[in-house]
């Protein structure tokens, strides 16, 4: 299984570099210069890096945040996150406006950590948790962060720009603008690192502190790689959902919520699903191209219902 | 042996716990007993340090458990609680694997891996070794469970009301695999009973609790009397011995009784 999975992952790359609105002549590429070797290394890799970075990144912080939550419905788009990092971004541009993108990002970060804060504060205030009541005020919450975000590009007259950052967009990935992105490989790194420690947090306070773990601390720093991650994905493509959401749970289906064991296939997982939908974005309605933002949208939210009637059954 | 110091609890304006001064021996099975609302699982869960007293200590051996560190902690003191919200998907091994937590924090050694297999055996989980947490019966789960703080391998088991939604037959088990850590292993075991005979026919030592303080402690001949129980419950107690051991019976009061 996990070698089809790798198999299929591959083969993924290989179309998601050989798609685009310029053809590559592949014989070209042999002499390392030319029209194809610039359309490669400026835009196809950069591309694919970023997709491939960005999956991964999307789909460790969904699992993060379902085992931070203890609840299967959460993730960055569910609870709060992606409205508070475009908050942030906006708050960067209005309050330092000539600020460069590794500003902006912190001011993301910071917001999205924030956020996480007051999400845990508010769902541990609820005494009748039910599994569906966790992401409906999670929605709410993110509403009413995103409500804010409005008014207040409104008031500043930078409605335009916000929209940027509402839809994923991957067309705008060239050499020299995504490179922030990396920042996703020591955060996806240090999960797995801290896998153990994760999974025992899933388990709940009580059991993670008679297991002799500090509690607080790890949820803390769970929180600060989620924001992070966000932070680095909504500045360079925007915000995406569906994949936190999706993948965890077919993940878990198959292979249980043991993290350092499934985290690799969560990865993989979160990749291909990026993969697959950005080729079908670039090809629906070639040689134009529709935002990620809307085909992972779909995409996860039938599977997402495929998931949830395959489970009930 | 574990003691407590004058403990109280309080909150907000309702006193839970009101002075609380006990005793628990070492390779030793105790069980708190007690009418619900005594205070028996805050108790248990301010040995297990998850809570904090308002005022008043627990002491390890001597030792106040507030300077001890959790990590610390953890290699001394395992704790069962309930576990109804537990929705992380492992198998038994897994959840077995994760009691192994304190000492190799993941990254476990061929020593740590024995224990495990150890903690299996113990409760014959064998057969269960690779079946997942959510398609196990109730009794399935908390013997699973048991199994993880087993392999925490402390000298001191924390269970509250582990007989809980069982049925007779798996609680039985796990009363037995209790004694038997204290027989064989000189573990010393604390739980939170509500099922009388089963305080009465396995431990050794028993703290009852009432409204928030020591009601009486001592052995079980010396708790397990119809005065005593039927003063602390309020109900009609008729105490039976055979070879088998004590029963005590509770239902269908005297007067009433044709």
């Amino acid at each position: 299984m996990r070698v089809r999975v790798c198999v299929l992952f591959a083969l993924l790359c290989g179309a998601s570099l050989s798609v685009g609105a310029r053809q590559m002549e592949w014989t070209q590429l042999l002499s390392l210069s030319g029209d194809a070797w610039l359309t490669l290394t400026a835009s196809r890799l950069p591309r694919l890096a970023a997709l491939i970075l960005t999956g991964v990144g999307l789909a460790v912080c969904g699992v993060i945040l379902q085992h931070i939550v203890r609840n299967k419905f959460v993730e960055p788009g569910t609870s709060g996150g992606l409205d508070a990092a475009r908050l942030g971004i906006l708050a960067s541009i209005v309050l330092a406006p000539g600020a460069g993108t590794i500003w902006r990002m912190l001011f993301a970060l910071v917001f999205c950590f924030a956020a996480g804060l007051i999400f845990l504060a508010i769902i541990r205030r609820i005494r009748f948790k039910s599994t569906v009541l966790v992401p409906v005020i999670g929605l709410m919450y993110g509403g009413l962060l995103s409500a804010i975000a409005e008014f207040y590009a409104y008031h500043n007259n930078i409605m335009q720009s916000m929209q940027g950052w509402l839809l994923g967009d991957f067309s705008r990935v060239v050499q020299g603008s995504y490179e922030i992105i990396y920042l996703i490989l020591p955060i996806v790194v240090l999960t797995y690192v801290y896998a153990h420690r994760f999974t025992v947090v899933g388990m709940g306070e009580g059991m993670a502190m008679s297991l002799g773990l500090n509690y607080s601390a790890t949820v803390a720093l769970g929180l600060l790689l989620v924001a992070i991650t966000v932070a680095a994905t909504v500045i360079t493509v925007g915000a995406i959902p569906f994949v936190g959401l999706v993948i965890p749970n077919l993940v878990a289906l198959r292979y249980g919520d043991n993290l350092a064991r499934t985290l690799p296939m969560v990865a993989l997982g979160g990749a291909s699903l990026l993969l697959v939908c950005d080729i079908l974005g670039r090809l629906i309605i070639y040689p134009f191209e529709v935002p990620i933002g809307l085909t992972a949208g779909s995409m996860g939210g039938v599977l997402f219902l495929a998931l949830i009637i395959w489970r009930h059954r | 042996m574990i003691t407590v110091h004058d403990i109280h609890k309080v909150y907000g304006a309702k006193t839970v716990l009101r002075g609380v001064d006990a005793h628990f021996p070492s390779r030793q099975l105790t069980s708190l007993i007690g009418p619900n609302g005594a205070g028996k699982t805050t108790l248990l869960m301010m040995i297990a340090r998850l809570m904090e007293p308002t005022s008043g200590e627990v002491r390890i051996e001597g030792r106040a458990v507030a300077g001890i560190r959790v990590g610390e902690y953890a290699k001394r003191v395992a704790t069962l609680r309930q576990a109804p919200d537990f929705n992380l998907r492992l198998t038994v091994e897994e959840v077995v694997a994760f009691g192994r937590f304190p000492y190799s924090r993941g990254v476990l050694t061929r020593e740590d891996q024995r224990v495990i297999d150890e903690a299996i055996d113990f409760l014959s989980l064998q057969a269960l070794r690779h079946a997942y947490l959510d398609e196990l019966s109730g009794g399935q789960r908390q013997m699973a469970f048991l199994a993880m703080t087993i392999a925490q391998q402390t000298d001191y088991l924390l269970l509250d009301e582990p007989l809980n939604n069982l049925d007779i037959k798996h609680a039985v088990q796990i009363m037995r695999a209790l004694r038997r850590l204290c027989d064989e292993h000189a573990r010393t075991v604390i739980l939170v009973v509500h099922d009388i005979n089963f305080a009465a026919s396995y431990c050794d030592h028993i703290v009852a609790m009432k409204e928030g303080a020591v009601y009486c402690a001592g052995s079980v001949d010396e708790v397990i009397t119809e005065s005593r129980l039927g003063e602390l419950y309020g109900l009609d107690f008729e105490i039976t011995h055979s070879p088998r051991g004590r029963l005590c019976n509770y239902f269908n009061p005297e007067r009433e009784a044709k």
